[in-house]
């Protein structure tokens, strides 16, 4: 859906500062592009549940992260979520590929509950399911941002 | 409970206290975030708990990223960086040359009372998978004298740093004394981080 140079360019324009990840197959071809973009560095995490408090601390210290993930790695990583997004109260924003998704027939446990664990903790989700939707991500960083909350952009996936 | 030797936990992380800068940030979390602050209070200080389950170490990276003028202490029992025993791959990868990672190691889960972690009674190496992580500077103290001697050069030797710290379990006059709020640290945290940084 995205090309490495697509996500970048506006990842840096709109003032994102660092992306803390771990990739899977259809975000992992963005890495040289997220490397190499100026303003932006690529923050790489063993697991997870190191990504949320790694960005709390950049979003402490006068940073704007960007977290990125799997669900898969959002369920891993559902306490230091809820640490920091409802506890600490920092209004991270992520990126969250969606295994499947654009596999009608998929089962994929990883897909089914993706979205209503989202919406059962409240987070403030958008789908991007087509080259069409890319204008919805900037829109939607910014309503966050100007509301002082987290969001989260629901990148819908093929196969991985 | 580790069967060798051990220097009282209050004595350690007093010489951590002593040596703190007054422009230092410190996480804690767990039993070092009920200890440290009825020992000291500073603004810059976050004693992130409860239950973070290893999140100590990748936040206060997180903050070495993003103020990289500043030194970050990051205390953390041996039960929580267990829980996230990667982040110091994560630390070494990231270079963050201003972070110092302490182990309080005594082998035990010690805010729930005080049970084994996974180790049992095997002495786990700390200081040898942070080695292994690629951390730059690495050091184990099992003795307080030593400890007190050499802490100074263990704080400012080329980081990321690595510090092991065999300790005995904490008093339970510390295990009971509750962490500040979070809501006020942050409070406080954000004000003196801002404030330092308007003022250049």
């Amino acid at each position: 859906m995205f090309t490495g140079q697509e996500i970048a360019a506006p990842l840096a324009e709109l003032g994102f500062t660092h992306v803390v990840w771990v990739p899977d197959s259809a975000t992992g071809p963005w890495e040289a592009a997220l490397d190499a973009a100026p303003g932006l560095r690529l923050i790489r995490v063993c697991r997870e549940g190191e990504a949320w408090p790694l960005a709390a601390g950049l979003h402490l210290g006068g940073q704007t992260p960007l977290v990125v993930m799997q669900t898969t790695g959002l369920f891993e990583s559902g306490d230091a979520l809820r640490n920091v997004l409802f506890d600490l109260r920092l209004p991270l924003f992520a990126l969250i590929g969606v295994r499947n998704s654009l596999v009608a027939a998929s089962r994929d446990s990883a897909k089914t509950f993706a979205e209503p664990i989202l919406r059962a903790w409240g987070l403030d989700c958008v789908w991007l399911r087509s080259a069409a939707d890319r204008p919805a991500f900037a829109q939607h960083v910014l309503r966050c941002r100007a509301a002082q909350q987290p969001g989260v952009a629901l990148l819908a996936e093929g196969p991985p | 409970m580790l069967q060798r030797q051990a220097m009282p936990v209050v004595d350690a992380v007093q010489v951590l206290i002593d040596h703190r800068g007054e422009d230092q940030i410190v996480v804690t979390n767990q039993g070092a975030a009920r200890l440290w602050p009825k020992l000291r209070r500073h603004p810059l200080d976050l004693h992130y708990n409860p239950s973070t389950m290893g999140g100590a170490v990748p936040l206060a990276l997180g903050l070495a990223l993003a103020q990289p003028r500043r030194e970050v202490l990051a205390i953390s029992g041996d039960g929580a960086l267990l829980m996230s025993l990667g982040s110091l791959v994560t630390v070494a990868g990231s270079g963050a040359a201003n972070l110092t990672v302490v182990v309080l190691y005594n082998g035990l889960y010690e805010v729930t009372g005080g049970q084994q972690t996974p180790a049992g009674s095997a002495a786990v190496d700390f200081a040898g998978l942070a080695r292994s992580a690629g951390f730059r500077s690495v050091s184990r103290f099992d003795e307080l004298t030593a400890w007190r001697e050499q802490a100074a050069a263990a704080l400012t030797t080329p980081g990321p740093r690595f510090i092991s710290l065999t300790v005995e379990p904490m008093p339970a006059e510390y295990l009971r004394s509750a962490t500040p709020s979070l809501a006020e640290q942050l409070t406080e945290f954000r004000r003196a981080l801002g404030s330092e940084q308007a003022g250049g």
